[in-house]
């Protein structure tokens, strides 16, 4: 049984999501329950995938239905890749369980649709990440990218007209990677990563033209997936019109595992001496993500939507990925891992806080935020820690990203990704504390009016606590914890899962 | 007198109690009595265990923790040294008094939120502790962010426009120098050197031998500016700013945890990080020093333009903190002693004037000192007090100021510095124009001509915020009498 976990984390949200289409009649609350036992259980073997690997340090190989390699497919499970699906696994059933009231809100009716394609689209992430050839990486890639679009569209207002630009952006990415997928197959003949990697290593291939474009057109798919600035623009809008599940489950995962994509073609099937000395675009790509990084940033500034603020926080975050992962050094390879798993956490942890208000308020901007210590104690908490990770302070796992990354970009000697480092987590800082600030002082114009001469005490009587229900609560302080674990315990993170994926060569 | 794990386990129970007073302050809102009880039950705890290492230390020991490993070769761990028992001492001594003070004036005045002032302070004063028992740089920021973040809301306790323009300024400074400058600094620093770790003496400091001379400086000064809580000019603009909050924070802020955090870090990275070795040879200690004596001269001129008493006693804040950096930057013996126990001697001083700030503010709702003429007659035990903390802020004997002045005063002239000697004559001279007035002003002026109200139905505050600054100021006449209480612990950081 244990052998055959590899494969039982993708199936059974596949076979759940079947199970859902048919589960109509039986009520919501069936498709509910079945759609949190398969993600429980899916999650259950990605722990066990990752306890064999760690069992003994090595990865492990699954051959589906025992077919050698060149003909069959097979799934690879190591370090890297374990901890992603877990990440991938856990989020998903925390986004599940807080689902109850926001997903049944937003989808009146055919809910056990909505959950069908929200269980296809884990199965697509979840592949994507175990699988160990290039081609069904590209099948299921489609497949979480289908159903995301299915779920982004069922949003509120203009949702389908922003969906449709991500549609339309999304299958240009995807064509670029199987483009390069392609030329790859013509000067390889195999689409094993594994094998891949051997053949590519070859010195006649290490000079190839076409081996170079089709690396190029693979990591030029794998950016607009990602939404690495300035190939950007479709995320925000795409999830700030999203219902409130959907966007909990999509924000945090797709990026992710678009990075997670990109950090296997570079050193997986390519390799870190191929990319930085060959491809060698490292001060391109680190000047791209240094820009993201500021300009995510103070566009989201700029934001009065609260997802769509989120959402330009993504795109920054996604520039301290990319610029991580280019950097070359052992730290900065660290710190990209490590904030792959954070930045899920992070995300999906306001995301979350931000569902939650919306659902108690009605609000979408940052009017919301008014009262929140006194309205929702719990969710403000939680919001707390989201946005002190997101500025990077200690002890929350933002802050130690940060630290790999700026110690990779010391070393690196790449001054400029270290400032924009600074400069997007104080601007970080400035985007949460003006959210604080309307928390703490409301709207300077109402506080004003209500306070005549009463010592300057703006904060008006009491205010009735309206919680969101418990359904909501119990995944968002999860997150909350596993922020703050993530945070405690970067020591073993780091040696046990990241310091084995980092790549030969540096 | 105990066993040694139980000093193994102190520092941790001391910054542990006001941590777990946190969650359980903020559940207890409903119940003022318990609530108070919980910061009381928290503060006494951790006196007694500051005390009993104070002992320990005494004896010629170090304590040190290792809390949690967050990266490889780095660690959250504490260590109890002389150095930041001095600090720790007086951050929970002045815990419990400031706690009665902050009881009477927040009852008094009936103030909204009494809840989550309470739970932020008691977060603050953890941090502080946090900081003091620090054994590595990392942890030493991990508190020192904890400590900013606890602070904000109680600098935008009144929730008006004043104070939020005010926390806004607090947090630009502060975290626009632990995040933009300490930060990268911190991480160059462990990257060049492999470590974070705090050096063992003052001398040697901990950064290697081979870093190039311009990396150690601009490390130097990304650190002494990074740390804004210290107040060197031009870092200095948020604390009048945050003078607007409520007495008890002011007086937390001024006093006890937040300034003296910053001044706290940045001579604990100046003496353990750096060394007084390199320190003098790169001539960084000489070069701080003119650049405090600037802020000490500069903070005292504008005190002097200040009409509402609590900026004026934030002006002479940011200058009473140069007086720390400037001992220890001076390098000699003597004058790091002077700085040393500055920490102490100012801390005392300066909650009692701001907890008589608070106290007039309550009994007569003035806060510009041209109203408070005649004042000091109707409130009489409170102008005394001030009058006392007022003299160890001049440095006059036997107050507490003045073994700081004798000290700074040896230590520039050992250090051969008559610039700086006449720096601390002039900002004497100051100190004097400032403070003498409000005291000559209370007890012999005229009641303002306007006279509505004044003096008539004035009285004392109430015993429950006159008491703690009383014993403030007793206490800060008993440094002055007996020195050698603290200067013992001062006297083991020198090697």
């Amino acid at each position: 049984m244990i052998d055959q976990a590899p494969i039982l984390i993708i199936i059974i949200p596949l076979v759940a999501a079947l199970l859902l289409t048919l589960t109509g009649s039986l009520g919501d609350r069936w498709a509910y329950g079945l759609l949190i036992a398969a993600l429980a259980a899916s999650l259950g073997c990605a722990l066990a995938a990752l306890a064999a690997v760690l069992d003994g340090n090595q990865a492990v190989h699954y051959r589906l239905a025992d077919w050698p390699p060149p003909l069959g497919i097979e799934l690879v499970i190591d370090h890297l890749s374990g901890v992603v699906l877990v990440l991938i696994a856990g989020c998903a059933l925390l986004t599940a369980i807080y689902s109850r009231h926001p997903a049944s809100q937003d989808n009146p009716d055919r809910l056990n649709l909505y959950y069908a394609l929200f269980a296809l689209l884990v199965t697509g992430l979840l592949g994507m990440t175990a699988t160990g050839d290039v081609f069904n990486l590209y099948v299921l890639l489609e497949i979480s990218a289908l159903s995301s679009y299915g779920l982004l569209a069922r949003g509120r207002g203009p949702a389908y007209y922003a969906t449709f630009k991500y549609l339309i952006v999304g299958t240009i990415g995807a064509c670029f990677y199987l483009l390069g997928v392609g030329y790859l197959y013509i000067m390889t003949g195999t689409l094993n990563m594994a094998e891949l990697a051997e053949i590519l290593s070859r010195p006649e291939l290490q000079e190839s033209v076409s081996v170079r474009i089709g690396f190029t057109l693979i990591i030029l798919g794998v950016w607009i997936k990602m939404a690495l600035f300035p190939l950007h623009a479709w995320l925000p809008n795409a999830y700030s019109k999203a219902g409130t599940t959907t966007a909990c489950l999509i924000a945090p995962l797709m990026t992710k595992v678009s990075v997670y994509i990109m950090l296997r073609m570079m050193f997986t099937v390519f390799s870190a001496d191929y990319i930085f000395n060959r491809i060698a675009w490292s001060e391109l790509v680190i000047y791209l993500a240094s820009t993201a990084a500021v300009v995510g940033m103070l566009t989201a500034f700029a934001q009065r939507d609260l997802r769509k603020m989120l959402g330009y926080i993504i795109v920054a975050e996604i520039g301290y990925l990319a610029g991580g992962a280019w950097l070359a050094t052992e730290a900065g390879f660290t710190g990209a891992v490590y904030h792959l798993l954070a930045d899920g956490l992070m995300t999906l942890c306001l995301f979350m806080v931000v569902g939650a208000i919306i659902y108690r308020t009605g609000l979408t901007t940052a009017a919301a935020m008014r009262h929140i210590f006194q309205r929702m104690p719990v969710t403000a908490v939680v919001f707390l820690v989201g946005a002190a990770s997101i500025i990077g302070l200690p002890p929350t796992c933002g802050f130690f990203s940060k630290f790999y990354l700026i110690q990779g970009a010391v070393q690196a000697g790449a001054w400029v990704f270290v400032a924009a480092l600074l400069i997007s987590s104080l601007l970080a800082a400035l985007i949460f504390f003006r959210l604080l600030e309307v928390a703490f002082f409301g709207r300077f114009d109402e506080a004003a009016g209500a306070a005549p001469g009463a010592g300057g005490h703006g904060a008006a009587g009491p205010v009735a606590v309206a919680e969101a229900p418990w359904s909501m609560l119990l995944p968002m302080v999860l997150t909350a914890i596993a922020v703050l674990g993530l945070g405690l315990y970067t020591n073993e993170v780091v040696t046990y899962f990241i310091r084995w994926s980092v790549p030969a060569g540096f | 007198m105990f066993s040694e794990s139980f000093y193994q386990l102190a520092p941790v129970v001391a910054l542990c109690a006001s941590l777990a007073a946190v969650p359980l302050i903020a559940l207890s809102g409903g119940r003022p009595n318990l609530r108070e009880f919980w910061t009381f039950a928290a503060a006494a705890v951790k006196f007694i265990m500051v005390l009993a290492l104070a002992g320990w230390v005494l004896a010629g020991n170090v304590v040190e923790v290792e809390l949690i490993r967050l990266l490889p070769g780095l660690s959250l761990s504490l260590r109890v040294d002389p150095f930041g028992l001095v600090f720790a001492l007086v951050a929970s001594l002045l815990w419990i008094i400031a706690a009665t003070y902050t009881i009477g004036y927040m009852r008094g005045l009936n103030e909204h939120a009494q809840t989550r002032f309470m739970a932020c302070f008691a977060l603050s004063l953890g941090a502080a502790i946090g900081v003091a028992f620090s054994a590595n740089l990392l942890t030493m920021y991990v508190f020192y962010e904890m400590l900013s973040l606890a602070t904000y809301p109680l600098v935008a306790h009144h929730q008006d426009k004043e104070s939020r323009s005010g926390a806004r300024k607090y947090l630009a400074f502060l975290l626009g120098g632990s995040v933009g400058l300490v930060l990268p600094a911190m991480i160059v620093l462990f990257t060049l050197a492999g470590s974070l770790q705090f050096a063992d003496n003052i001398s040697s400091g901990m950064i290697p031998a081979g870093i190039g001379e311009p990396v150690v400086v601009v490390l130097f000064f990304a650190f002494l500016f990074g740390f804004a809580k210290n107040g060197i000019m031009p870092m200095h603009a948020w604390l009048p700013g945050a003078m607007v909050a409520p007495t008890p924070v002011s007086a937390l802020l001024h006093a006890v945890a937040v300034v003296k955090v910053g001044v706290f870090c940045t001579t604990r990275v100046m003496l353990y990080v750096f060394g007084v070795d390199l320190l003098d040879e790169l001539n960084l200690g000489l070069i701080t020093a003119y650049i405090v004596s600037f802020t000490i001269i500069m903070a005292s001129v504008i005190a002097l333009t200040k009409d509402n008493l609590k900026a004026r006693l934030a002006y002479s804040t940011v200058s009473q903190l140069s007086y720390i950096i400037l001992g220890v930057a001076l390098l000699s013996p003597a004058a790091i002693q002077g700085g040393l126990i500055h920490i102490v001697n100012h801390a005392f001083a300066k909650i009692t004037l701001f907890f008589c700030a608070g106290a007039i503010y309550v009994a007569a709702h003035k806060k510009n000192i041209s109203e408070m003429g005649g004042l000091g007659r109707v409130m009489p035990v409170t102008f005394t007090a001030f009058a006392v903390a007022s003299l160890s802020m001049i440095g006059a004997p036997p107050v507490g100021g003045f073994i700081t002045k004798w000290y700074l005063l040896l230590g520039a002239l050992e250090a051969e510095q008559l610039a700086i000697v006449v720096v601390l004559l002039a900002s004497t001279l100051l100190n004097v124009a400032y403070f003498a007035p409000v005291v000559y002003k209370a007890f012999f002026g005229q009641p303002a001509a306007d006279g509505a109200g004044t003096a008539g139905g004035i009285r004392e505050a109430p015993a429950i915020m006159l008491v703690p600054l009383v014993v403030t100021a007793i206490i800060s006449v008993l440094l002055g009498i007996f020195p050698d209480v603290m200067m013992q612990f001062v006297r083991m950081v020198l090697p």
